[in-house]
């Protein structure tokens, strides 16, 4: 294969042409400080302000400077959360799940050790979130919940909107994690009734480097940084410009290519899944197949290991990702499927594909073409296979 | 994504005996598919205790089926006494090193080795190594025993070390204090060691002396002391030391069990062995 056929777009993604043309002359001539007193830096201000209302009509934000921008997605979670706390001293209570993303988690974690008191929701096999229990769980020393919206590993969309209601009109702050949803399904503040939600720009097509916060008008925080005026005071810090023109830009791209998400790329992830399940009788879905994003697919594969199944793709030109112990350095599996339950047996070997617009019919076909020997020959080495199958267990290939 | 050494892609890309010996007189298994890797390793050894021919089949990760590739092309031909003194840092150097966090894949291996090996011996494998000792990490089943071997054998000085190593510590981490105690406790054992190894240099006499007086004056009199009882030193005579006991030592019943057993006890071991105290009655 001359050309890697990359199946790991939940991790990062390949910068848009369009962006990078976008970006070029802020990396070049048009270097100026947007915060100068002449035109030279000015005139930037007028592009980073373009770019500001392109991520806010993205996430349906009523308001332009309700978009504050950062350096990451996990800046964008701290920010959150450090930021509604230190205005909220008096509230000592957060709820989260326990299926939340490392910003958010390894945070909270830190904020137990503090003193603060976590809930953590929990899933069913599925991902699904207990939303009774998060309603529920919410008592007059709530100072925040954060959820995501789509779930890194499987995929799995949380009830957000049921959510966002409830808090509503509980008055308790609201943040939505939505790096993973950002340009998958359409993201709208208005339905969602959140008052903090967190983008990342090189999860649809922007560079590395820039994330953003939607603020919603009147919101209480405070800033965790301190600084200059820029960002209004909340994020300051010289602007990454080339970081905001390209999320700016991928921004209108991403709306542009929503229908597509739904449609074509959906179509293509489902042929992916049912080959793979379709083939391979030790192969089953992690995660609910209906209530998720549609780039994603979880498949847990029982006896093989899937930092093994990742390099036999690697070789195969093939990139894609894995929750087994061995691939994060952990020793031990994703937490999102031990959360859900999935049985370490096959926890291990669980691989994620996730595409983007850019995945194509014959991508497709490559991973179906080579997955019976990268399987097959794992199967070959694992020590369980033969006696499966020799008490006649229910998986022939 | 894991720096692997060429030989460990070119190993798990394609490993060497893979499979079963049907008719095999040493066999083992380690890990689990609970733990994330586990090996089953076949060995055929013949009367003259040479190994004909190794398997394996491996549940694990790139770095474990390269180890278990490694280690079946390091004991073939080779006799069980050769392959007895195989250590997983043989293994390791075999595929020209593994990243730290993959060492306890090398680790692996070598049990399994030692573990047909007991086999073969007609030892009880329940009764080895591997399952010897208190259950020390409950997440990964790992003993005290693997544990502190693996420690010595590779001069392991932090908890991250060992997790690395045997994925003790690598889960809950409830158990890290208690690697944390094996840690300290074999660091303080290869300290004494050391310090057991410098003083058997003969001493010189003004050493041997200067050596004498620092004991009996910081730790031998505050013992005394204690119970009212004191101690003078009179002479220093080669290994030969003069003392009077002086306080309620006098006229105490077991001046002579105190004279050898903390006078004497302690001189031998603050200052050389062969030292004999003799009490001089005032």
């Amino acid at each position: 294969m001359d050309r890697t056929i990359y199946l790991d777009n939940n991790a990062t993604t390949m910068i848009a042409p369009e962006v990078l043309e976008a970006m070029l002359p802020f990396l070049k001539e048009r270097y100026g400080n947007p915060s100068s007193m002449h035109s030279f830096g000015g005139s930037v201000a007028r592009d980073v302000a373009q770019a500001r209302m392109n991520v806010a009509s993205f996430i349906g934000a009523e308001y332009d400077y309700e978009i504050v921008f950062t350096g990451t997605g996990t800046e964008s979670d701290n920010m959150a959360i450090m930021g509604s706390l230190a205005y909220y001293r008096d509230k000592r209570h957060i709820i989260t799940t326990r299926v939340e993303h490392p910003a958010v988690i390894s945070l909270c974690k830190k904020l137990e050790k503090d003193g603060y008191r976590v809930t953590y929701i929990p899933v069913d096999r599925e991902g699904t979130l207990d939303l009774e229990l998060l309603k529920s769980s919410v008592d007059d020393d709530t100072a925040l919940v954060s959820v995501m919206f789509a779930n890194n590993e499987t995929g799995v969309i949380n009830p957000v909107n049921e959510i966002g209601a409830y808090l509503k009109e509980r008055g308790i702050p609201f943040h939505v994690d939505a790096v993973q949803a950002a340009g998958k399904v359409p993201i709208d503040v208005k339905n969602i009734q959140c008052d903090l939600l967190t983008i990342s720009g090189h999860k649809f097509h922007a560079p590395k480097g820039i994330g953003a916060l939607y603020v919603r008008r009147g919101t209480r925080m405070r800033p965790i940084l301190y600084g200059g005026h820029q960002e209004k005071g909340r994020r300051p810090g010289t602007e990454n410009v080339p970081g905001i023109i390209g999320m700016g830009t991928a921004a209108e791209l991403a709306m542009k290519h929503l229908p597509e998400y739904a449609t074509r790329v959906n179509k293509l992830r489902d042929r992916l899944e049912a080959g793979i399940l379709g083939a391979f009788k030790n192969a089953h879905l992690n995660g609910n197949r209906e209530r998720r994003v549609p780039n994603t697919t979880n498949v847990g594969f029982e006896y093989i290991e899937g930092e093994a199944i990742l390099l036999y793709l690697d070789q195969q030109g093939i990139a894609a990702s894995s929750g087994s112990a061995c691939s994060s350095g952990s020793l031990e599996p994703s937490h999102v499927l031990r959360a859900m339950g999935v049985p370490f047996t096959s926890a291990h070997g669980s691989i994620r594909f996730s595409l983007s617009r850019y995945t194509r019919d014959e991508d497709v076909n490559h991973v179906l073409a080579v997955m019976p020997e990268v399987v097959n020959r794992l199967l070959e080495i694992s020590p369980y296979w033969d006696s499966v199958r020799q008490e006649g267990r229910p998986i022939n290939l | 994504m894991w720096d692997y050494t060429d030989k460990v892609k070119e190993l798990y890309t394609n490993p060497k005996n893979v499979g079963k010996i049907d008719d095999a007189n040493a066999v083992s298994e380690v890990g689990s598919i609970v733990c994330g890797d586990a090996l089953k390793l076949y060995l055929k050894i013949d009367d003259k205790h040479v190994i004909r021919d190794a398997k394996f089949e491996t549940f694990g990760c790139g770095s474990a089926i390269a180890s278990s590739s490694a280690l079946t092309e390091m004991i073939i031909g080779k006799t069980v006494e050769e392959v007895e003194k195989i250590t997983n840092k043989d293994i390791a150097d075999f595929l020209g090193g593994l990243p730290e966090e993959k060492m306890h894949c090398s680790v692996m291996g070598n049990e399994a080795l030692e573990k047909a090996l007991a086999h073969w011996r007609g030892e009880k494998i329940a009764d080895h190594v591997d399952n010897e000792g208190e259950i020390v990490c409950q997440c990964f089943g790992v003993t005290e025993n693997l544990i502190r071997n693996v420690i010595r054998e590779n001069n392991l000085k932090t908890v991250e070390d060992v997790t690395n190593y045997t994925k003790a510590g690598g889960a809950c981490g409830t158990c890290i204090p208690k690697i944390e105690d094996i840690l300290h406790e074999m660091a303080g054992e290869a300290k004494k060691a050391e310090t057991t190894k410098a003083d058997k240099k003969p001493l010189t006499n003004i050493k041997r002396m200067q050596l004498v007086e620092e004991t009996i004056a910081n730790v031998i009199r505050p013992m005394l002391q204690k119970d009212g009882g004191d101690i003078e030193l009179i002479d220093i005579d080669g290994k030969d030391v003069h003392v009077g006991l002086r306080g309620h030592c006098v006229n105490c019943m077991v001046s002579d069990v105190t004279l050898k057993n903390t006078v004497e006890a302690k001189l031998r071991e603050f200052v050389e062995e062969g030292i004999t105290v003799h009490e001089v009655k005032s």
